[in-house]
């Protein structure tokens, strides 16, 4: 499970990084958000994958999965949100000064 | 148990949170940010005599005990950047009541300030990683805002790139912090100390180690710095100013705590490569200094060398150089807010950046003349200012540690600073005077009083080194033991 696993987040990370190197906006974006998912199942790994139940306390069950890298994730799911949500205003105001979404049309000159 | 240690954090969180309430309430919002900042900095003032009476405070958020909980720990080294920061913070703000204007008043910026100064702040204290990488969130939010503030063109292009470079590192933070939890099963720093010495640093732990390491070079400008100059030169001299003089200081304060309480066992390796980063970062940042006319780009190169050397001195650790790198953080900090503030001021009275247009300020503007005369002197350290204390023990260190060539390079870098600072002070304020009182674009009216603060505190900084330097060895003692860290967390009880 944990090899399957390891193998989608370097397809995630992959797709990532190629749509990073794109020059338009929007895809950068994706870019990020799809490295950033990937990152999520990353944490959620680190801990061991379905090792025991859930971490309630209970009669049955002596083994509990690690509920740590949940926790962890549910931050920087909210965290990641709220960047992309701003890079996404961010990209849309940009767009509209420039009338571009081309990232080398915004490398701007040195007497600004 | 210390309840004052919530207080840097809480303080300019709720005033944050009550200002955006406050919104066109322009004189209420910059007394109460004002205030917020001050009360900081007394609160900080009076954590940093607790400490030294009674060792490293510690406070357990919700009653769970260490290792469960998350933690504050406030040490010397912490306490004496929180100090630094609230009075850095406090300079840049008033400032900014002249000069920033009052559409980005209205318009949350001193929320934002605020919130920004919660996120140094907790970087600062936090004893946990994972609330390290929460509270570095915080301060890069806000300070993503702030670059795109007032939405100018220049504006939108460099927060685009400095939001997607600071979203990849923080990608990689996390990638970090995965990996080092599921080798020690911890995120708490004393725990994973305990950790990384029971276990040994192996190869494995020495990577992880290094891609902290990329991480934190990305925020602190080490080696990892082209993002830097546009972005910290687009948005108001103000915003600029505090991002100069703090954001990259919590990425240098990053690397410090995590190379000397976890990854301190194989210095033959990351030691070294932060040594090597550390002179390239010095020696480019020099070229970009003296190559540029533009007034912020040299200064913002300056900030990339003031990383360089103050790193260079880490990568010796021994008392003497992390004794001169923490003075010379300190005096980075004050320093770097100071010459972005003049420079500010430059391009406000001009209304350009570039140094070929301008000329003879000296006559009309004396004092601000004479103190970014100051402030060079400073900078590249001569004394009695405060960069020369700095200078002299980070330069007895790394001679004394055998790291030659990176004292050499050190060395070096005072002439290169020296000459793009003087490049400035002939350029702007020696020469004929072409510009009369009537002519100027803006005036200095109101922003003068910051400017004499940091001026004044530099020299003090350096004149009465013997009252400071024994906070900053116990602070450098600090980082060289890190049993007395790990004991203040856990503090005597039984670790798992």
């Amino acid at each position: 499970m944990e090899t399957l696993i390891a193998i989608l987040i370097g397809l995630l990370v992959s797709i990532g990084t190629y749509l990073i190197l794109s020059k338009e906006m929007l895809r950068l974006i994706l870019g990020l958000s799809l490295i950033t998912h990937a990152v999520n199942l990353l944490i959620l790994t680190s801990g061991g994958l379905k090792t025991g139940s859930p971490p309630l306390l209970s009669e049955e069950g002596t083994r509990f999965s690690d509920s740590i890298p949940q926790a962890l994730i549910l931050t920087a799911i909210v965290i990641n949100f709220a960047v992309t949500a701003f890079l996404l205003v961010l990209s849309y105001r940009t767009y509209k000064l420039y009338g571009t979404d081309d990232l080398e049309q915004l490398r701007g000159n040195a007497n600004e | 148990m210390n309840n004052l240690l919530i207080l840097p954090i809480v303080i300019p969180l709720l005033t944050g949170m009550v200002l955006i309430l406050l919104r066109d309430k322009v004189k209420l919002q910059r007394f109460l940010s004002f205030l917020a900042l001050f009360l900081t900095g007394v609160s900080s003032i009076i954590l940093l005599n607790q400490i030294e009476e009674n060792g490293i405070q510690t406070l357990q958020l919700g009653g769970w005990e260490a290792p469960y909980g998350i933690g504050l720990v406030g040490d010397h080294f912490a306490v004496l950047l929180i100090l630094t920061a609230s009075i850095v913070g406090l300079c840049c703000l008033h400032f900014s009541f002249n000069s920033i204007g009052e559409a980005l008043e209205n318009h949350f910026f001193y929320p934002l300030f605020l919130f920004l100064m919660t996120g140094v702040n907790g970087s600062f204290l936090t004893g946990d990683l994972f609330n390290l990488y929460v509270f570095f969130e915080v301060l890069l939010i806000a300070s993503y805002v702030l670059v795109s503030l007032g939405g100018k063109k220049v504006q939108l292009r460099e927060a685009m790139k400095y939001v997607v470079i600071n979203v990849v590192s923080s990608s990689f933070f996390l990638v970090a912090i995965a990996y080092l939890y599921s080798v020690t099963g911890t995120l708490n720093l004393a725990h994973l100390s305990i950790r990384v010495a029971e276990s040994g640093q192996d190869g494995f732990l020495t990577v992880i180690a290094l891609l902290f390491l990329m991480v934190f070079a990305t925020k602190a400008a080490l080696f990892i710095f082209y993002w830097l100059p546009g972005a910290y030169s687009a948005p108001p001299t103000a915003i600029s100013a505090l991002f100069a003089a703090l954001l990259t200081k919590v990425g240098i304060y990053a690397i410090f705590r995590m190379f000397s309480l976890v990854f301190y066992h194989e210095p033959q390796i990351t030691h070294v490569v932060i040594g090597i980063l550390a002179s390239v970062t010095i020696l480019l940042g020099g070229l970009g200094a003296i190559g540029f006319w533009d007034v912020k780009k040299i200064l913002t190169y300056n900030v990339i060398i003031g990383s360089g050397f103050i790193l260079a001195g880490f990568a010796a650790f021994s008392q003497d150089a992390l004794t001169g790198s923490i003075f010379y953080l300190i005096h980075d900090m004050i320093i770097k807010a100071l010459i972005f503030l003049i420079g500010g001021s430059i391009i406000f009275l001009t209304g350009t950046k570039n140094l070929r247009d301008m000329s003879g300020l000296i006559r009309t503007h004396p004092q601000l003349g004479w103190m970014f005369f100051a402030a060079t002197l400073s900078i590249s350290g001569i004394p009695p200012f405060s960069g020369f204390i700095g200078k002299v023990f980070v330069t007895k260190g790394l001679f004394e540690a055998d790291f030659y060539w990176l004292g050499i390079i050190g060395l070096f870098s005072s002439l290169l600073i020296l000459y793009s600072m003087l490049k400035i002070f002939m350029n702007a304020f020696w020469g004929e005077t072409i510009l009369s009182e009537e002519e100027e674009k803006g005036t200095d009216k109101g922003l003068i009083f910051p400017i004499f603060l940091l001026t004044a505190l530099t020299i003090a900084l350096g004149l009465f080194a013997e009252g400071v330097v024994p906070f900053i060895q116990h602070a450098a003692e600090g980082l060289l033991n890190p049993d007395l860290y790990i004991d203040a967390v856990f503090n005597g009880t039984w670790v798992p």
